[in-house]
Order: C-alpha cells, then sequence, then structure tokens
C-alpha cells in the first residue's frame, strides 16, 4: 500500500514544476497552463487527505476548486484575447504599459 | 512490490514527465498535448485513491472544458500564418532556486508531519455522499459557484467581443 507521504510528496513536486513554469515562461498561455498545473495539484492533495481520512469533506472542495478553476480559464483567455487584440503579443514581458 | 504500488508509480512518473514537458517544451501546442496527459495521469491517480466521481469530473472539465479553451486560445493568439508559435523563457535559475525552496518546505512539511491516517477506505457510494453534502452541509457554497461561473461567463464575454464603437468612429 502507498502511504499518504507519496502522494504528498508528489503533489509538492508537481507544485513545483508548475511554479517554474508561471516564473520562467514568457508565454501568457502557458503562464496559465502552470496555473492549472498548481490548481491539480491542490487537487491531489486534498483528495489523497479525503481518501486517507474516509472524509468525503475534501473531494467536495476539489469541486469546488474545478468550478473556481473554469471560471478562471474563462476570464483569463479572454483577457489574453483581449491582450492580443490591442498588443498583438502575448508576451508577459511586452505588456509593460504600467511600467514608467 | 505489488500491482498497486506498479501503478501509483506509473501514474507519478506520467505526471511528472508531462508537467515537465509543459514547463520546457518550446513549441506551445506540444505544452498544450502534454497538459492532456498531465490531466490524465492525476485522474488515474484520484481513481486509485477511491475518488471516482472526481476523477470522471477532472476528465470533463479539465480535458474537455479547460483543455479545449486553452486550445482555442492557443489557435486564437498565435500568428499561424507566420510559424511563430516558439516561445522562450528566461530568468531560469533564480526560478529554480525559489521553486526549489517553496518545494522543499512543502516536502519538509509533509514528511515530518505525523499524521494521524487511516487505510484508504473504500466508500461505497462516494456519488451519493457528496450529493447529499452538497445540497445540505455546502448548499451556499454550491450556489455560490453557480453565481461565480454565470458572472465569470459574463465577464469574459464583455472583455473579449469587440467593440464596435471605436471602430465604426475610426471608419468615419
Amino acid at each position: 500500500m502507498i502511504p499518504l507521504k507519496y502522494y504528498l510528496i508528489l503533489s509538492a513536486a508537481f507544485f513545483s514544476i508548475g511554479i517554474i513554469g508561471v516564473l520562467t515562461r514568457r508565454n501568457a498561455i502557458i503562464i496559465f497552463m502552470c496555473i492549472e498545473l498548481m490548481l491539480n495539484a491542490v487537487n491531489l492533495t486534498l483528495v489523497s487527505f479525503s481518501s486517507f481520512f474516509g472524509d468525503s469533506s475534501g473531494q467536495i472542495f476539489v469541486f469546488f476548486v474545478m468550478a473556481v478553476a473554469a471560471a478562471e480559464a474563462a476570464v483569463g483567455l479572454a483577457i489574453i484575447i483581449a491582450l492580443f487584440r490591442n498588443k498583438l503579443t502575448i508576451n508577459v514581458d511586452e505588456v509593460n504599459i504600467f511600467k514608467w | 512490490m505489488t500491482t498497486y504500488d506498479l501503478i501509483f508509480y506509473l501514474f507519478a512518473l506520467i505526471i511528472l514527465v508531462s508537467a515537465f514537458i509543459v514547463v520546457a517544451a518550446r513549441n506551445i501546442i506540444y505544452s498544450a498535448f502534454s497538459l492532456l496527459f498531465t490531466f490524465f495521469g492525476v485522474a488515474g491517480i484520484y481513481v486509485l485513491l477511491n475518488a471516482d466521481f472526481i476523477a470522471v469530473v477532472q476528465v470533463i472539465i479539465y480535458v474537455g472544458g479547460i483543455l479545449v479553451l486553452i486550445i482555442f486560445g492557443v489557435m486564437l493568439t498565435n500568428k499561424i500564418t507566420e510559424v511563430e508559435i516558439k516561445t522562450e523563457s528566461f530568468q531560469v535559475l533564480p526560478s529554480i532556486i525559489i521553486s526549489g525552496i517553496i518545494g522543499g518546505t512543502l516536502v519538509a512539511i509533509f514528511t515530518k508531519t505525523n499524521w494521524k491516517v487511516a487505510e484508504p477506505q473504500i466508500l461505497d457510494k462516494t456519488v451519493t455522499e457528496i450529493g447529499r453534502f452538497l445540497v445540505s452541509h455546502y448548499m451556499i457554497l454550491f450556489e455560490l459557484a453557480g453565481i461565480i461561473l454565470l458572472v465569470a461567463l459574463i465577464g469574459s464575454v464583455m472583455i473579449a467581443r469587440k467593440e464596435k464603437l471605436e471602430t465604426e468612429e475610426v471608419e468615419k
């Protein structure tokens, strides 16, 4: 039987890979995918706790996280499309009109 | 090593390798497609943890919804005719250090804590239990999730639509 720790370490590694992606990539869509990776890592933690504690509240939290992730995907891609329409780029380092 | 362990390591390998490809691939389409394998791997781990409902919802929402939306975003924002799909990375070393610190902290917390756990039980009626929780104990949150989805839908349509007024003025 796999102990709880292995699932938690897997999700920590998964989360760290997501952090590297958010910090290093320039393309807004890839940053967006990495945010989804991090949300999935958190979901994995919640489900493993839920399973090992025998309490299905964790799975309900995962359900709500998925609802928020879907909303975030819609709004984020709308922002990216609006950005592309106005500036013809989605590289985040070229979008610096707030910088002076 | 039993079959159960072997399946866990297989899915863990799929998740980590494909997540790394998402982060490291030069071509954005490769990233999008390896995100697919990551989502399927996570769904497999959910099945292994006796969360069948969440695994199915993961496949439907993430693979069927969010991934398709992301691929639409890729298609709408990259100049496909000019083959400018390649993307670069920057500040690699500092970000690896930062994520190493965060990941190391998480692993230390997870391994040092003495979790009082039982063996993972096979709940025979996960869907029934989740459904009962959703309409009793977490009912307000359930309604709020519906409102959030509605607001996000309206907001994204508002953000992404073309502003017709300005273009007409410019044409005049």
